[in-house]
């Protein structure tokens, strides 16, 4: 039975207006549904709902605009469907085009952040270790929960906007700390000295996602020198094969300093152990062409592109003096891209034929100029969606094979890993 | 589109309900996680779906290609199905499609699910239309996913208790069988 605390009631009875009565009619009944006893004040929100699905994704967020809803807490927003910064490069139907900026637009009318970005624990202010947040985006969920140690449940559409109005959240699930526990254990192999091993963090969370389903992970071999973006790249596959919300790496993430810490003193349901060939054959499975096979184009960014993976970019580049013979696309927020241009980087990308696009990415709303044919990609949750998204066959290959392949036009891989 | 054997048979069956004899009915209880009340011909999904890019909330149908159901109307019937899965963009889609009228009139479902249930409770919120939302134990499921049975969800109030009649029929869609 839920029992709610007299500003939740007020909420509730309308005393604060009809939009965030709706909004908290909304989270007490999902917390119902969760068995929740009690909602708890959430510092944060990241907002889903601004990509465009449909007349009932604006019916919602208009409803709060009518009633002149503001969100009480810092909400930050995921992609849309369009670059709000290069325009020109959306080539899908000009009614659904302006119904997806009028989403956008909206969010931004309650008082959201104009973010726009997949990857909102790269920007300036995140949530901190024990940090109860209400957050959408299933590769911003499980950063949170496993890098940061923040506490999120899988948020979706619609509850993250109405916890983002009301402040609360049921608290169930990931928000209590004994749920946190490991259950299920998973020994990586030893990778860490192999080139392009980005791929090999990408193909171990597609295999994490599929053996755990929702349950909480621990993974122990991890390289002690990995990376916030290789963990990136790792949850984000996981969360797109299953529905992981969080995974401990023993010795890297917060909560796991140990792997009795991670399992909090129980013993795990099962043990996994992963060969260096599971991962070969996860990247076999993922990749749909042949060395010397002809690239339409080379998509980076999903999650979207960090700092760090910019620098990384710039560096490859540097290695080759031609032009590109395929186009070349990046994803990344509006925040990071300003960060490129006042490093000046953004337009030594640009110069060299790399197209960069925010706000969005490229495998949820047609900005490629070919939608037909083979791109290649590093990412594991690009791999996994776009085929049925947009219709694309995926070559599949670490950053540093990604940036040769586009300079020579085809499929290379480097010998060493295929 | 996968047919069961039955689903060409008379289709008048539906009409007859009232006719039968009591005992052809069978009554199970269930856990309400919204409240409506629906009647239809079942729709058994084996297979989890995701509606998001797994189905198309305009035309009414499962996309998703690799689904056993692949081509299978939802409007009009009584969803079963054991669990859900996929992108939290699912509620969306869900209360798109329950929108437009394409979506089922009722769901039945063995483990409780977060994403079916917003996209639900916001179809109610926003529309009025409600769609009742039970979730069954293991054994009742099985007995849904077996019987050849119209399906008539009762929901007086969100959590209470849920009736499921199974009014005998030969009018199930999609043949798989649940596991």
């Amino acid at each position: 039975m839920l029992t709610l605390s007299a500003h939740d009631r007020a909420m509730l009875d309308g005393g604060l207006g009809p939009g965030v009565a709706l909004a908290m009619r909304i989270v007490t009944r999902i917390a119902n549904v969760m068995s929740a006893r009690e909602l708890i004040a959430v510092t944060s929100a990241h907002i889903d709902g601004c990509l465009y699905h449909g007349a009932t994704s604006l019916d919602f967020v208009e409803r709060f605009v009518q009633a002149g809803t503001k969100v009480v807490i810092p909400t930050t927003l995921n992609v849309g469907s369009l670059d709000l910064i290069h325009p020109e490069l959306y080539r899908g139907p000009a009614s659904a085009g302006k119904a997806a900026h009028r989403l956008m637009d909206a969010h931004v009318e309650l008082g959201c952040e104009s973010s726009f970005t997949c990857a909102p624990y790269q920007l300036k202010h995140r949530p901190k270790l024990g940090e109860q947040i209400a957050w959408a985006e299933s590769n911003a969920i499980v950063f949170a929960n496993s890098v940061l140690g923040a506490r999120t449940n899988r948020y979706g559409d619609f509850l993250d906007l109405a916890a983002a109005i009301t402040g609360r959240a049921p608290y169930a699930g990931l928000h209590v700390v004994e749920n946190r526990a490991a259950r299920i254990v998973f020994e990586a192999p030893d990778f860490s000295v192999l080139p392009g091993r980005d791929i090999f963090f990408a193909a171990l969370g597609l295999l994490v996602g599929k053996e755990a389903g929702a349950s909480v992970a621990a993974i122990v071999g991890l390289p002690l020198d990995t990376t916030e973006d290789e963990l990136k790249a790792l949850g984000a596959a996981a969360a797109s094969s299953g529905a992981v919300a969080l995974f401990h790496a023993v010795g890297i993430t917060p909560e796991a300093p140990t792997l009795d810490a991670a399992l909090q003193g129980r013993a795990p349901m099962r043990t996994v152990a992963v060969s260096l060939e599971d991962l070969r054959d996860v990247r076999r499975k993922l990749n749909h062409a042949g060395p010397g096979e002809p690239l339409v184009a080379v998509s980076l960014g999903t999650p979207h592109f960090s700092v760090a993976e910019f620098e990384q970019l710039l560096q490859l580049f540097a290695q080759y003096s031609g032009p590109l013979r395929c186009d070349f696309y990046v994803n990344t927020s509006r925040y990071i891209l300003w960060l490129l241009e006042q490093a000046g980087a953004a337009e030594k990308l640009a110069d060299r034929g790399v197209q960069i696009v925010v706000d969005t990415c490229t495998y949820i709303t047609p900005v490629m100029k070919k939608m037909t044919g083979l791109v290649m990609t590093n990412s594991g949750k690009w791999a996994h969606y776009a085929p049925a998204n947009i219709g694309v066959t995926v070559a599949y290959g670490s950053m540093s094979e990604c940036v040769r392949s586009a300079f020579e036009g085809k499929v290379w891989f480097d010998e060493q890993i295929s | 589109m996968n047919r069961s054997a039955n689903a060409g048979d008379d289709p008048s069956d539906a009409t007859a309900i009232s006719q039968l004899p009591a005992q052809l009915s069978r009554v199970l209880t269930g856990e309400a996680l919204t409240s409506g009340y629906a009647r239809g011909p079942k729709a058994l999904l084996s297979e989890p779906l995701s509606f998001w890019g797994g189905y198309d909330s305009v035309q009414g149908t499962i996309v998703d290609k690799t689904h056993p159901c692949f081509g299978q109307r939802l409007g009009g019937t009584i969803m079963v199905m054991p669990r859900a899965k996929g992108s939290s963009s699912s509620s969306s889609v869900l209360a798109e499609a329950i929108r437009n009228g394409t979506g089922p009139l009722g769901i039945i479902l063995r483990e409780r699910d977060l994403i079916i249930a917003t996209g639900v409770i916001v179809a109610s919120e926003l529309y009025a239309i409600n769609i009742p939302l039970v979730v069954v134990a293991d054994a009742d499921f099985k007995s849904i996913s077996d019987a050849d049975a119209i399906i008539e969800i009762s929901c007086p109030n969100q959590l209470g208790a849920a009736r499921v009649t199974l009014i005998a029929s030969s009018s199930t869609l999609c043949e798989e069988d649940a596991t």
